[in-house]
């Protein structure tokens, strides 16, 4: 009998709606993400049939006239970024992760916790509600950038675009809610015995994204705020007329923007760094190469903004020094990377859904990984920026840490959030379909680049002159309906299991972590007593063991000193 | 800062010897900091770049500033008194520290208003200019984060009153002291900049 925090009967409002359980929190987080994932996923549909054929309306939508084609854009990129990657990364691994792993039994701030959902929830709302004003959502980029964002002679005077700034705004609030939360638990709240060098990569990925988070988000709050009154109050803070400078606007964005990516890649990582040694019953190579690139990335990540601004008009002298940084923050991501490959060399490999996609995920980001270089080199930035090749390296790069990844973490952890497996025949099917179809769908636009096709055009007919266009963008909409066609087996899988999947123990998968020697799913107040743990996470086939795996709160019977 | 008995905060698991509730303020006022530090180092860097913005400082009410920061500054004082009351478990004479400096708050959001009122009957008004859209923007968040500390206190003040979460006194303090901090760096770089 689990001890249990609450001894009164809760009411469905306090367990299911207002629950300070940080699982019950994290399910919400992940099921508003992955809803808000279908919905930016229908918009891509919309805008990638608009670009295979300009001049037909798209089934099920209707005509797309350009002022349309820059609110699915602008809103794409939004939801993708901050309602389906963060909700879902942080919001929804992390707290079902950390308390767990760290053997307690719920976060440092559990009412926190709850209203930083709920911040969230109403964002998400705001954010919905801006399809339906009067002159639609913001049409101004997911960069709303002035003087476009901030004039409403521009962009219009509706509210979408206040609406849109009010929407991520409390997305940030919710945010540092959660991050200072995670933080803090990470910190101050591990169990006996858990230093910090024995905690799962996993919870150092979530710190060290929380930590980024918190530093870069401040500048860009006050850049929204100034945003906001230029906008509605014609304060002039980004107009030249009036003595401001709208590339203050791009700095202030991309000082948070590029870290950013990172804090959105680090748990995405997280997640590949627990499932490899599970499923390859080997520790994970270079644990400690891989905390110290991942704290050296974060620093990293802030003195890397202006290579998204090379072509700005800002002084040309930024351009070498924001270059030698942007390629050498390559370096401990590298690190990182190579490690997860070393990680597998000669291991037993499990080809379970989990690993698929935690290898599609290493697979499909080297190519995102490899031209980020490029791009971030300013001499090459400067004909491909803005073009194609850029956004096909963003989706190769943002992909395979936001789906790759969840798909890879909701397959792992699945068992334990809901006490059963998750079918393996149909994850096999969305495996190979999501990873075909997404080089379906992003390769083709590298050439589109290269040829010279700006982004962000709503009519591609304008520039067919430029190379085969026509045809690279109807193999590029094959890929993405063929992408969103491979997402049903999943749908059909996480749903239907939760009634028909097979039941699971505590332990489906032979993990050392301290999340699986408890009950699927676990109770309230996680844990009978306090955890002691005694060794680090990824003991995995050591020799001097008959058991290819060692827990972390097993009692040596012989221990050696450390 | 040691946890002195009669401030600890109840059952609670910490696994560096910090009270988990003082680093969570902490880790609360570094986000707050890279926002104020935003602003502020985006306000510096415009001012070097229009040095004629000395021009429209002089519009400032300077001796309100001025008194508004003995104020704040006389309001962090009591609040560590406060705090050492509590320390001391003399939770009546901490009420009247926290009192005090909720009310001293009051008269910095009176003396403000009354600045704004003046300034915008003059006719500097936010759109007035850029120096004036920054000057509105910086104190206007500082006198919304000086609003909500009132309120922190007195909802903290009113549990400790009740003998409940005593320890929070400290961290509402802290809040306040950075409050305090900000102001210090405002005052100077919009009002004395003359």
């Amino acid at each position: 009998m689990a001890s249990s925090v609450h001894s009164e009967k809760q009411s469905f409002l306090s367990t299911y709606v207002f629950s300070t359980d940080h699982k019950m929190i994290s399910k919400q987080y992940l099921l508003t993400g992955l809803f808000m994932a279908l919905f930016g996923g229908l918009l891509a549909y919309v805008m990638r049939m608009q670009l295979a054929y300009p001049h037909s309306p798209v089934p099920g939508f209707g005509s797309v006239s350009p002022g349309v084609y820059n609110s699915l854009t602008t809103m794409h990129g939004t939801i993708m970024i901050f309602w389906v990657a963060m909700p879902v990364l942080l919001g929804g691994f992390g707290n079902f992760l950390i308390p767990l792993m760290i053997g307690t039994r719920d976060m440092a701030f559990p009412r926190l916790n709850m209203m930083s959902y709920w911040t969230f929830f109403l964002s998400t709302v705001v954010l919905i509600s801006s399809f339906f004003v009067p002159g639609g959502a913001s049409p101004v980029g997911w960069t709303a950038y002035p003087p476009l964002s901030a004039n409403p002679t521009y962009s219009g005077a509706g509210l979408g675009v206040p609406l849109w700034i009010l929407a991520v705004a409390l997305e940030f609030v919710a945010f540092l809610m959660g991050g200072i939360n995670f933080i803090v638990t990470g910190i101050n709240l591990r169990t006996t015995g858990m230093k910090l060098f024995d905690l799962p990569i996993m919870i150092w990925m979530q710190i060290t994204a929380s930590i980024i988070f918190l530093f870069s988000v401040g500048p860009l709050i006050a850049g929204a705020v100034m945003l906001l009154l230029d906008r509605t109050a014609g304060t002039g803070f980004y107009r030249p007329e009036a003595g401001g400078d709208p590339l203050l606007f791009q700095h202030l964005f991309w000082f948070f923007g590029h870290p950013e990516v990172y804090v959105i890649l680090l748990p995405g990582l997280g997640i590949v760094a627990e499932i490899l040694p599970v499923f390859s019953r080997k520790p994970i190579f270079g644990y400690r190469a891989i905390v110290w690139s991942t704290i050296v990335t974060g620093i990293l990540s802030f003195v890397v903004w202006a290579h998204h601004q090379f072509v700005s008009g800002m002084d040309p002298r930024l351009a070498m020094p924001f270059s030698i940084t942007t390629i050498l923050i390559s370096v401990p991501v590298a690190i990182t990377i190579f490690s997860f490959i070393a990680t597998l060399w000669r291991g037993s490999i499990e080809f379970a859904p989990p690993m698929m996609f935690s290898l599609g995920m290493l697979a499909v980001f080297l190519i995102g990984g490899v031209t980020g270089i490029i791009n971030g080199s300013a001499p090459a930035d400067i004909y491909v920026h803005d073009t194609y090749f850029l956004v096909a390296h963003f989706h190769y790069a943002l992909i395979p840490p936001v789906f790759f990844s969840l798909f890879a973490g909701l397959y792992f952890w699945y068992p334990k959030m809901f006490g059963r497996k998750m079918n393996d025949l149909l994850g096999h099917l969305h495996f190979w379909g999501t990873f075909i179809f997404v080089n379906v769908t992003f390769l083709p636009q590298f050439r589109m680049g290269l040829l010279g096709h700006q982004r962000r055009i709503a009519d591609p007919s304008t520039v067919y002159s430029l190379g085969d266009i026509k045809d690279l963008h109807i193999l590029s909409t094959i890929g993405a309906v063929g992408l969103l066609l491979s997402q049903i087996p999943f749908l059909v899988n996480f749903f239907g299991s939760l009634f028909f999947g097979k039941k699971v123990d505590r332990n489906p998968w032979k993990s050392n972590t301290l999340e699986w020697t408890v009950d699927s799913p676990p109770p309230h107040g996680n844990f009978p007593g306090t955890p002691i743990v005694y060794r680090g996470a990824y003991e995995y086939s050591r020799p001097d063991r008959a058991d290819d795996w060692w827990p972390q709160d097993l009692a040596p019977d012989e221990t050696r000193a450390r | 800062m040691t946890t002195v008995g009669a401030t600890a905060a109840p059952e609670s698991r910490t696994a560096t010897g910090v009270p988990t509730g003082r680093l969570g303020i902490w880790w609360f006022l570094a986000s707050e900091i890279v926002i104020f530090g935003g602003l502020i180092v985006t306000y510096v860097l415009f001012h070097l770049r229009h040095p004629e913005w000395t021009q429209d400082a002089r519009h400032t009410i300077s001796g309100a500033g001025a008194f508004n920061t003995v104020v704040l500054l006389t309001s962090s004082l009591t609040m560590v008194l406060a705090h050492a009351a509590v320390a001391r478990g003399m939770l009546v004479r901490a009420g009247r520290y926290l009192s005090l400096t909720s009310s001293l708050g009051g008269i910095f959001m009176i003396v403000k208003a009354f600045e704004y009122g003046h300034e915008i009957a003059e006719g500097f008004t936010p759109v007035k200019g850029l120096f004036w859209s920054f000057y509105y923007a910086m104190t206007g968040l500082h006198a919304l984060h000086v609003l909500g500390g009132i309120v922190a206190i007195n909802v903290i003040g009113a549990m400790m009153r009740a003998g409940k979460n005593v320890h929070r006194v400290e961290y509402v303090g802290i809040y306040w002291h950075f409050v305090d901090i900000v102001w210090i760096f405002l005052f100077p770089l919009l009002y004395l900049t003359s």
